[in-house]
């Protein structure tokens, strides 16, 4: 250090102030470059690729592409939706006093957790092989359903049932985890005040499960929207379905694809942030302020939609 | 039991027994409190006071003995000289009434504080929202705490969500208030505010039965205090007697070590 500038910081140091020079961090530098240099690479691959891009925003709207996306979007919630209210009911079995309920949930998730979605949908579908007939009689004669299995169990219901009996497993463990988490005093409170089980339940202790229960059901959630292309082994037309029957004819099989992967980023998209609203509504019980039920908070949220995202509201 | 004579006690509880897999909590428990007497129970930690507190709402069940909440038995019905046990619904209807007040307050925390003590009038007695809104406020007020009605529990001190706790049990118009250690889980500079609201039920001649460690509060509110030792009663008086000249070996050497 030259004398010079020990004079000078001893002069400044008494009254004035020393400027600051922020340590430079080069290798952010170069791994950003690193990175933008590796995209460029990947566009002009893609721009030499055999592909014809004009034509797939066309394809987005062929009707029989927008059949496929009601498919897995109608297949994914109806299977969601359900898995989520057979999820309740064993997971609450498996917390049952009753010794034969545990042992029925327990072995209800064992047995749809452990098989391959494709084989119990395979499944099924080829009911009809072992039963010819459903039917429910009544007890005085009659039926209040006698139908062909054929009949009943399309392709369609055939999926329905892989997917959400598959799914119910996982969501009887989630919303487990979820009970678990809210602390014995909750319903103990809920029972002083004189409410029943299902009172305690619906109002006290399932609301504070939320907060454990949405991200891990957001999540399968977007799984089951992409799992439902399953659905296409057995000829259900969802998005992927719907992409092959349109290049089985034009050949044009990369676009059709590229038109059923933008639908899917959308769908999955749109999951998401729906995800990230309930999880804010129903995570609003340590913070300050917005009164109201979980939902009509969502709403509100939803109305006045934030510019900033912020985990730490 | 209904002899026209006497009065009825508030609470009768008869040989109350209860075990926990091996050992036995509590080993015949008798206890009787009159309408707007406040009993202090007391005693070493292990005692089986808690448990017993929790049997007379039955979030215990009892092995043994029977416990009568204004001359109905608690966690069962009477029939042909028979006691049968009740289906958890209907213990639920016959909690209504009987407060009780948590060490770790309880408040639910994904409500606010209006709606905590709104909770049960509209949910369990069917009380139009709009009258139990305008009721909760006021014992809100009561306790101090209506300007945090819409505070949610996490942002109140262990104080305040006490005597948020106290307002809702209030809020279902008991016969009778079972404190569970109402004040081992506060600071110590918050413990006054809620032994104030407690001296000011216990003036107001509600029945109340607690569990505590204070004994200045016993000394100056009860009137009566039971000490426990082991699951059994060891004596029970006055606080006069029982604080201040104890008959029972256990009783002053339990004294001395916390006063």
């Amino acid at each position: 250090m030259a004398e010079a500038d020990v004079q000078d910081g001893r002069a400044l140091a008494v009254g004035g102030e020393l400027p600051i020079v922020r340590l430079r961090h080069w290798g952010r530098w170069v791994s950003g470059v690193v990175v933008l240099g590796l995209l460029a690479l990947l566009g002009v691959a893609l721009a030499q690729a055999q592909v014809q891009y004009g034509s797939v925003p066309e394809f987005l709207w062929y009707r029989v592409i927008l059949v496929g996306l009601l498919n897995t979007v109608v297949l994914a919630v109806v299977a969601q939706g359900s898995a989520i209210v057979i999820g309740v009911v064993i997971a609450l079995m498996r917390r049952s006093v009753n010794p034969v309920a545990r042992w029925f949930a327990a072995a209800y998730i064992w047995l749809f957790r452990g098989l391959p979605v494709l084989l119990q949908i395979l499944i099924w579908y080829n009911l009809a092989l072992v039963f010819t007939y459903i039917s429910i009689p009544l007890p005085f004669g009659g039926y209040l359903l006698h139908e062909q299995t054929n009949v009943l169990v399309t392709a369609f219901v055939a999926a329905l049932l892989g997917l959400a009996l598959n799914e119910s497993a996982y969501m009887a463990e989630i919303v487990r985890a979820g009970l678990n988490s809210v602390d014995q005093g909750q319903a103990e409170a809920a029972k002083s005040i004189g409410m029943g089980p299902l009172l305690t339940l619906r109002r006290v202790v399932l609301p504070q499960a939320m907060r454990v229960i949405i991200p891990p059901t957001g999540n399968d959630f977007i799984n089951m929207l992409k799992g439902t292309s399953i659905a296409s082994v057995i000829g259900v037309t969802e998005l992927i379905h719907a992409a092959n029957n349109i290049s089985s004819n034009n050949l044009l099989v990369m676009e059709t694809l590229l038109a059923a992967a933008i639908w899917y980023m959308v769908v999955v998209t749109v999951a998401g942030v729906g995800q990230h609203y309930l999880e804010r509504a129903f995570d609003a019980a340590d913070r300050t302020g917005s009164a109201g039920g979980p939902w009509s908070r969502a709403a509100r949220a939803l109305r006045t939609a934030p510019t900033v995202r912020s985990r730490d509201v | 039991m209904s002899d026209a004579g006497l009065e009825q006690p508030l609470l009768r509880a008869v040989g109350v027994r209860k075990r926990f897999g091996d050992t036995e909590v509590l080993r015949g428990i008798d206890l009787t409190v009159s309408k707007g007497k406040v009993v202090c129970l007391l005693g070493p930690s292990g005692a089986g006071k808690s448990t017993f507190l929790r049997c007379i709402n039955h979030l215990e069940t009892i092995d043994g003995g029977q416990v009568w909440v204004d001359g109905e038995p608690i966690g069962f019905r009477l029939r042909h000289g028979k006691l049968y046990e009740l289906p958890e619904r209907e213990v639920a209807k016959q909690r209504r009434h009987i407060g009780m007040v948590f060490q770790r307050f309880n408040l639910f925390a994904h409500r606010t504080v209006l709606e905590n003590v709104a909770e049960g009038p509209v949910r369990v007695l069917g009380v139009a929202t709009g009258d139990a809104r305008r009721e909760a406020l006021a014992l809100l007020d009561r306790v101090g705490l209506a300007h945090r009605a819409d505070a949610y529990p996490g942002q109140l001190s262990g104080g305040q969500q006490q005597r948020v706790a106290i307002a809702r049990s209030l809020a279902m118009r008991p016969k009778l208030m079972l404190f569970d250690e109402p004040t081992s889980a506060l600071d110590p500079e918050l413990v006054g505010e809620v032994l104030e609201v407690m001296r000011a039920l216990a003036a107001e001649d509600m029945t109340m039965i607690v569990v505590t460690h204070e004994m200045g509060f016993a000394r100056e509110v009860a009137d009566e205090v039971v000490f426990m030792v082991d699951g059994a009663v060891v004596e029970t008086g006055p606080p006069s007697q029982v604080l201040a000249a104890p008959r029972h070996e256990r009783t002053r050497q339990f004294l001395a070590r916390v006063l």
